[in-house]
């Protein structure tokens, strides 16, 4: 197996992995980031979200090959220590219930964000709505969102 | 899950306290925890250490309700801590702490007292060291904030400092606890202590488990219910680079590899031969006939008021209609885990599982070890709803480390969830009403056709009738002088189980739905006619009046809305909901908004209960709106969220949660919030279109 360069959080692995493993397994087994979570294997309910380039991927969904040299970002360098806007509002909105789809839903929020600083309620809808929860935290994640547009200071 | 499911679900308050044992005894949690000689560990529930951290032990599986926190909240009200110092681990599930099952709306209730003493024990002990180290009386000294202080010399010391001699002294068994007044934990809104972990993908549930030299294991199980693997050839599953091996384990056939990639591509590539068997020809519709063939029967009597079903004679007037739910999967966002590594005498479990002392159970029996000799660690879990009793993948697990000799960590993928999960029973319902002269409600008969959850796990005495699928029907909380409430317990086979407010969360539609078309009958409004026969239930016609108002009943809504209430009680909570939707031509139904009112008796934490309000709704809605599981060829048609789907956030209503606390004793909320949604969305989309909705999901016809 030839390795693959993988760009992760800002760090380069080069890695030797079936390149048609997906992305998904990649970063939770092989490099142990496991903050990135397997739910439905289908691309259909947006726990794998990582970023690819600044957009959101579905990690399950893409190979390792076709994810190398990309930089990719998952929820553990979204920032250091818990201080991006996002997780500040998502404490401060007390989101997570379960907190499986939580890592997803904070890297779409992220993608959005960074295109759109003040998005409107169609608009985290539009952005999030392939983003599952099973708790029912939607309302609290609509509120999250506008509070870390708006700094995200608890 | 044990037999203890009905007490929570009757008196979770009371069946709690037959839950705990050993919690009186001195040393109990040195036995269990190796607990260091500075440490003060007065019970099982709590450490006080050297450095004045206080650990609090979770005697209870944190599905995401924020249990493990208002458990805390106990402990810290009556030690009082300082909050900023309270830790929480999962306990190990021991015989210190019992049953360590996690359902019935039950944690709070079930260890409101134990965890409150546990924390004044710890209390008593601190400010008695503190006293005979001042060499003062321990009545001229106060807790607080973490510290005990001497009023009179100002003289302080922190829990730290006093762990090590506290450690010393005999533990009071039953020391006074503080009057509801005098509760300034209790009724506050910290931060959940398991939140920043979600937030940063530090978190670690089933998945998340990493035990040097593991394997991954896939499990393929035979798609028909009952079936199992006759043979099979492992060659090409061998074939997938990282397969190490393949093992035959219960009735499937496991993949076990390096990577979970590794393991699902090498149960793709296995050829396994199946005996179906007798489910093989099973299927939706013969099941729903079969039912409505049932419900021409009488059945078991579970409630008779006055002349029950007989009143219908004199009635004036009677309407009847017939009511039917599907079965419904769980799908928690974290799929079926378990992760066991079996030695030599030994066995250490980490599962994501709503009961730790059922895992170490089914662990024990499987790895033919004692109890005792299983460890289990619970780890944090991603999702429950009921779905998490079952221990089958733990004994995967075990019997799969045990033939491998190493530890092995088993993984379903979404479509084994969603087709070997435990369901929700589909049930087929016969109701009657008979209004007398004036329109008034006479008589009313529910005869209810369904698979009993507790029948099938062999919960029932000889001749009990099963209480999983008539609570929320027999209990109707209306001034009608005649009712009747039969069962028909007839089971076609799917696996059943408990899903989130059980018998509840059908009968609470069936029964308000109904309620409306009597009202509707009658030409009463559904909510003053609700008011009217609610006057000898206080609790129930507050919170129905308080969801009213705040929802601007009897408000105008343009043609093409409506508006629908209900109320029901279970778990020791009283919820009323009230829906607006919007129906569009083609019939698609848009929830607008949701304003619920819940009396859940004295409040630990507000934001908490407004957390599980909001979620018993959405998932409620999501079953109301969009799920069935159907069968066809013994087989569950659907596979993963493309057509078991759920409600996305573009789909989410306004939801309000108004509190009307009683200050009666603690009531459950992890279920409660659900059954109100679905009668007030189907009853609002009857008001939109002039039709009842008596089938679920909405629009199946």
């Amino acid at each position: 197996m030839a390795a693959i360069r993988l760009i992760v959080n800002g760090r380069t692995h080069a890695l030797d992995v079936d390149p048609g493993t997906p992305l998904l397994w990649v970063l939770r087994e092989t490099l142990g980031l496991t903050g990135t979570k397997f739910g439905c294997g289908a691309g259909l309910c947006g726990s794998c979200t990582v970023l690819l380039d600044g957009e959101p991927a579905r990690s399950c969904q893409i190979t390792a090959l076709q994810a190398a040299d990309a930089s990719i970002t998952t929820i553990e360098g979204l920032s250091p220590d818990r201080t991006h806007p996002l997780q500040q509002a998502w404490l401060a909105e007390q989101v997570p219930q379960c907190g499986y789809c939580q890592s997803g839903q904070i890297m779409t929020a992220a993608a959005l964000l960074a295109k759109n600083p003040d998005p409107s309620d169609a608009d985290i809808d539009r952005a999030l709505s392939a983003s599952l929860c099973r708790c029912g935290t939607y309302p609290r994640i609509r509120r999250a969102i506008h509070r870390a547009a708006k700094g995200g200071a608890r | 899950m044990s037999a203890t499911r009905r007490d929570f679900l009757k008196s979770g308050a009371l069946a709690g306290a037959g839950l705990v044992i050993g919690v009186h005894v001195p040393g109990t949690a040195r036995a269990v925890g190796l607990v260091a000689q500075d440490t003060l560990a007065p019970n099982a529930y709590l450490r006080v250490a050297p450095d004045g951290t206080v650990t609090v032990m979770i005697a209870r599986s944190e599905l995401g309700q924020g249990t493990s926190t208002a458990l805390a909240m106990l402990v810290a009200e009556e030690l009082e801590a300082d909050w900023r110092k309270v830790r929480i681990e999962p306990a190990i599930p021991g015989p210190a702490y019992g049953d360590t099952s996690t359902g019935g709306s039950a944690s709070i209730r079930s260890l409101w007292k134990p965890m409150r003493r546990a924390g004044a024990q710890a209390r008593e002990l601190l400010v008695r060291a503190a006293a005979d180290q001042w060499k003062v009386d321990r009545t001229a000294c106060h807790a607080a904030n973490g510290e005990v202080v001497h009023a009179a010399s100002g003289r302080r010391l922190g829990y730290g400092a006093l762990a090590a001699a506290a450690a010393k002294l005999p533990v009071p068994a039953d020391p006074a606890l503080k009057d509801r007044g005098q509760h300034h934990v209790i009724g506050t809104t910290p931060e959940r202590l398991d939140s920043p972990a979600k937030v940063d993908g530090s978190a670690v549930f089933g998945t998340d488990v990493r035990v040097p030299g593991m394997l991954y294991a896939s499990v393929a199980q035979c798609p028909v219910f009952g079936g199992k693997a006759v043979s099979f050839d492992p060659a090409a599953a061998l074939q997938v680079p990282g397969v190490v091996r393949v093992e035959r384990v219960g009735d499937g056939v496991a993949v076990l590899a390096q990577s979970t990639w590794a393991a699902f591509r090498g149960r793709d590539a296995l050829r396994v031969t199946w005996d179906e068997g007798p489910l093989a020809a099973l299927d939706s519709a013969a099941i729903r006939a079969k039912f409505a063939e049932l419900a021409q029967q009488p059945g078991q009597t579970t409630r008779k008021e006055g002349r029950g079903a007989a009143a219908l004679t004199g009635a004036a007037r009677t309407i009847e209609a017939v009511y039917e739910v599907p079965y419904l999967a769980h799908t928690p966002m974290e799929p079926v885990n378990c992760t066991a590594h079996v030695r030599p005498g030994a066995c250490e479990v980490w599962v994501p599982t709503q009961s730790g002392s059922g895992a170490q159970q089914a662990a024990a029996k499987a790895a033919g070890l004692e109890p005792a000799a299983v460890t289990v660690h619970l780890t944090l879990i991603g999702g429950g709803f009921g779905a998490r009793h079952r221990q089958d993948c733990v004994v995967q697990a075990v019997l799969l480390s045990k033939a491998a000799g190493a530890p092995v960590q088993v993984v379903w993928t979404r479509e084994d969830d969603v087709q070997h999960d435990v369901y929700r029973p589909a049930t087929y319902n016969l109701l009657r009403a008979g209004l007398g002269a004036t329109g008034a409600p006479v008589a009313w008969t529910h005869r209810i056709v369904a698979p009993g959850i507790a029948t099938q796990m062999g919960f029932l005495k000889q001749g009990e009738a099963d209480w999983s699928s008539f609570d929320g029907a027999a209990n109707l909380p209306y001034a009608i002088p005649n009712i009747e409430v039969e069962l028909i317990t007839h089971d076609p086979g799917i696996p059943l189980g408990w899903w989130r407010s059980v018998a509840s969360s059908q009968n609470a539609y069936v029964t308000e739905c109904f309620l409306d078309e009597v009202a509707g009958a009658a030409g009463r409004d559904p909510y003053e006619l609700r008011r009217e026969l609610l006057k000898a239930k206080p609790r129930h016609r507050a919170v129905l009046e308080l969801a009213a108002q705040r929802a601007g009943w009897g408000a105008a809504l343009p043609a093409d809305q409506g508006r629908g209430i209900a109320v029901h009680e279970c778990f020791g909570s009283f919820v009323a909901q009230v829906a607006e939707v919007e129906v569009a031509a083609g019939g698609a139904v848009r929830v607008r908004r949701v304003v619920c009112a819940v009396d859940c008796g004295t409040v630990v934490h507000p934001d908490l209960v407004r957390s599980q309000m909001e979620g018993g709704i959405l998932y409620g809605l999501s079953a109301a709106v969009k799920g069935a599981i159907t069968i066809e060829q013994g087989r569950v048609v659907q596979s993963n969220f493309h057509d078991y789907p759920m409600l996305t956030i573009d789909e989410c209503p306004t939801i309000e949660v108004h509190l009307a606390p009683s200050g009666d004793p603690v009531g459950g909320i992890g279920e409660p919030g659900l059954p109100p949604i679905a009668p007030a969305v189907a009853n609002a989309v009857a008001r939109a279109t002039g039709r009842p909705v008596r089938r679920l999901p909405i629009g199946a016809g």
